[in-house]
């Protein structure tokens, strides 16, 4: 296999990965399936192709781009805390109502960036001597390590703690004083924040934004976050954040492979879809077929209904 | 003092099915009382108890504790003054936490910001608090509370819902779900850790085992459809067994006949 392959899904294992840390913040971490990423990752990607093809910085594209992505998470955040509206519902309507936000913002369905100054074009003529291939995922996994201990050193502060909490024992967490509905809007626009960074930054790799391109992100985000804590089982935030950015890089080696020599086999482009939903499937059956769930699978696949309730053990 | 006055509560109000859960509650209690909270099913302990610490509205009537009408503030906002522990032990903390974690929230309730939630300092006070529960829990501070029996994780909350030094501490028939040996060490500690406090704290504890309400606290209150029907303490209370409250809750909750099916349900 050519090293090109990997240095592919690589680059895009990291832009991708920033997606999945969002996820794994709503799903693993406030146990909220957020349908909302369908909608801010496309989000991300037409504020700052909007403002790199007006001619504006794209720095400042891509900090638009957060700032949009967190107002995202704060509608549905609203819709499910104020309104009482299940997080699934929220999600979709939210993500919905983005579609048309992001056609708005782009004024047609799709923005090419190629010929534009990007934020990677940016970094290039800051180290002229250095290639591309190695640079940009150079400065991708740079980005994406910092990422990461920001969010772990935030979860395991004061206010990271009763989130993780609002996740696992809400009941309980508002027992000791604390504003359960603040910290899933909390959660929300940190997670979509990341998701929306996450598009921005593709639309610039790639070189192009479109309306269409937040299709399948909550299902290849599950299965990065499932893939991910099946490999690495060890249930610490550090290593937990670790596990999900593994599971990106796995989950798109797999989905370059299938794309490149998916041929063979009889698979069409079309299919990729299907084949992230297989991933998913598999990745949760495998304690089955094992043939038991133990406290870590529970803890790492968040079967909630598999819990039992007699007190003697989780 | 926690002041309750005229405390009432429907469920299901305005439809076929409303319920009169509180009926015009009224109840005084002063620093350093041991409420015992005693009654039938259904006849409203559960939610005088939620509606003190605000999972519930009450629909009419008021609640001061200390002077303050805490009735109308959010449950999240009263959780700085009172400590909870549930009947079912897996309420209380948070499994996929670790012990040190779930202590760290229980013990700063407000203000919560950026700064860690566990440091050197803190872990070596929860190693020395909970080395004082003799469950060995010191030695496994890093532990998911989900790997932990539910013994284990009822004297947890015990200590979570006390550490942060509450004004009201609020017992939900917190051993009911125990096994019995279990259920005696809990109480015990119960007992130990309200003494801590040496007259400071108003704990209310529901129980449906008449005999446990005699034996802990210093004042006993019986409950009965949302009423209060029977409050006794001091001398009053040391003279009279099981068998007399159950008679007395016939007599007083009009339910002479039945005094049999009383006896099943409460001793």
């Amino acid at each position: 296999m050519p090293i090109s392959l990997f240095l592919h899904a690589l680059e895009q294992g990291l832009v991708f990965g920033i997606m999945v840390l969002g996820v794994f913040i709503t799903y693993k971490i406030l146990d909220f399936p957020d349908l909302t990423v369908e909608g801010s990752f496309p989000l991300g990607a037409a504020v700052v192709a909007k403002v790199i093809f007006s001619g504006g910085d794209p720095l400042l594209g891509t900090f638009l781009a957060i700032i949009a992505g967190s107002l995202a998470g704060l509608i549905t955040g609203l819709l499910h805390t104020k309104l009482k509206l299940t997080n699934l519902l929220s999600g979709i309507l939210t993500m919905t109502l983005l579609y048309s936000v992001n056609l708005r913002i782009m004024g047609r369905p799709n923005i090419p960036l190629l010929g534009k100054v990007t934020l990677l074009g940016e970094i290039e003529n800051y180290f002229p001597n250095l290639s591309m291939d190695y640079l940009i995922p150079f400065f991708f996994l740079f980005l994406v390590v910092i990422l990461k201990f920001i969010i772990d050193y935030f979860l395991s502060t004061e206010i990271g703690l009763t989130i993780i909490a609002t996740g696992d024992n809400e009941q309980m967490i508002k027992s000791l004083g604390v504003n359960t509905d603040l910290t899933k809007l909390m959660g929300l626009c940190i997670s979509n924040a990341l998701v929306a960074l996450s598009g921005a930054l593709f639309a610039q790799y790639s070189g192009f934004a479109d309306v269409n391109m937040g299709l399948g992100t909550i299902v290849a985000g599950l299965a990065c976050v499932i893939i991910g804590i099946s490999i690495i089982k060890i249930p610490t935030i550090f290593w937990r954040t670790i596990a999900v950015l593994v599971g990106s890089l796995v989950y798109r080696l797999i989905m370059i492979i299938a794309l490149r020599y998916g041929y063979s086999f009889g698979f069409k482009p079309g299919d990729l879809k299907m084949i992230s939903v297989l991933l998913v499937i598999i990745a949760l059956s495998v304690p089955f077929i094992k043939g038991k769930l133990n406290f870590a699978d529970r803890f790492n696949l968040g079967r909630k209904d598999l819990q039992n309730n007699n007190g003697k053990e989780v | 003092m926690l002041i309750i006055k005229g405390l009432t509560k429907y469920f299901a109000k305005n439809s076929p099915h409303e319920t009169l859960a509180l009926d015009n509650f009224n109840l005084r209690v002063g620093k350093g009382d041991f409420v015992t909270i005693i009654g039938s099913n259904g006849a409203g302990k559960s939610t005088l108890l939620n509606l003190i610490a605000g999972t519930l509205q009450q629909d009419k009537g008021e609640i001061r504790l200390s002077g303050e009408m805490i009735n109308n503030q959010p449950e999240y906002q009263r959780a700085r003054w009172i400590g909870r522990v549930f009947q079912n032990p897996l309420l209380g903390t948070a499994p996929y936490m670790a012990v040190e974690e779930n202590l760290s929230l229980s013990l700063k309730r407000e203000k919560r910001g950026l700064r860690l939630g566990i440091n050197e300092n803190l872990r070596n006070f929860f190693r020395e608090k909970l080395s004082e529960l003799n469950l060995g829990l010191e030695d496994n501070i890093s532990k998911k509370v989900g790997l932990l029996s539910g013994g284990q994780r009822q004297a947890m909350t015990m200590l979570m819902a006390t550490m942060f030094k509450p004004k009201v501490l609020l017992l939900d028939e917190h051993t009911a779900a125990l096994d019995p040996e279990s259920s005696k060490k809990i109480l015990k500690l119960t007992q130990d850790l309200v003494m801590e406090r040496q007259g400071d704290l108003i704990t209310l504890m529901v129980t449906h085992n008449m005999k446990q309400a005699l034996e802990v606290g210093n004042r006993t209150v019986m409950m009965d459809r949302g009423r209060n029907i029977f409050d006794i303490q001091g001398e009053e209370r040391e003279k009279i067994n099981v068998d007399d409250l159950v008679r007395q809750f016939s007599i007083l909750g009009n339910r002479k006949d039945k005094y049999i099916e009383d006896r099943m349900v409460l001793i």
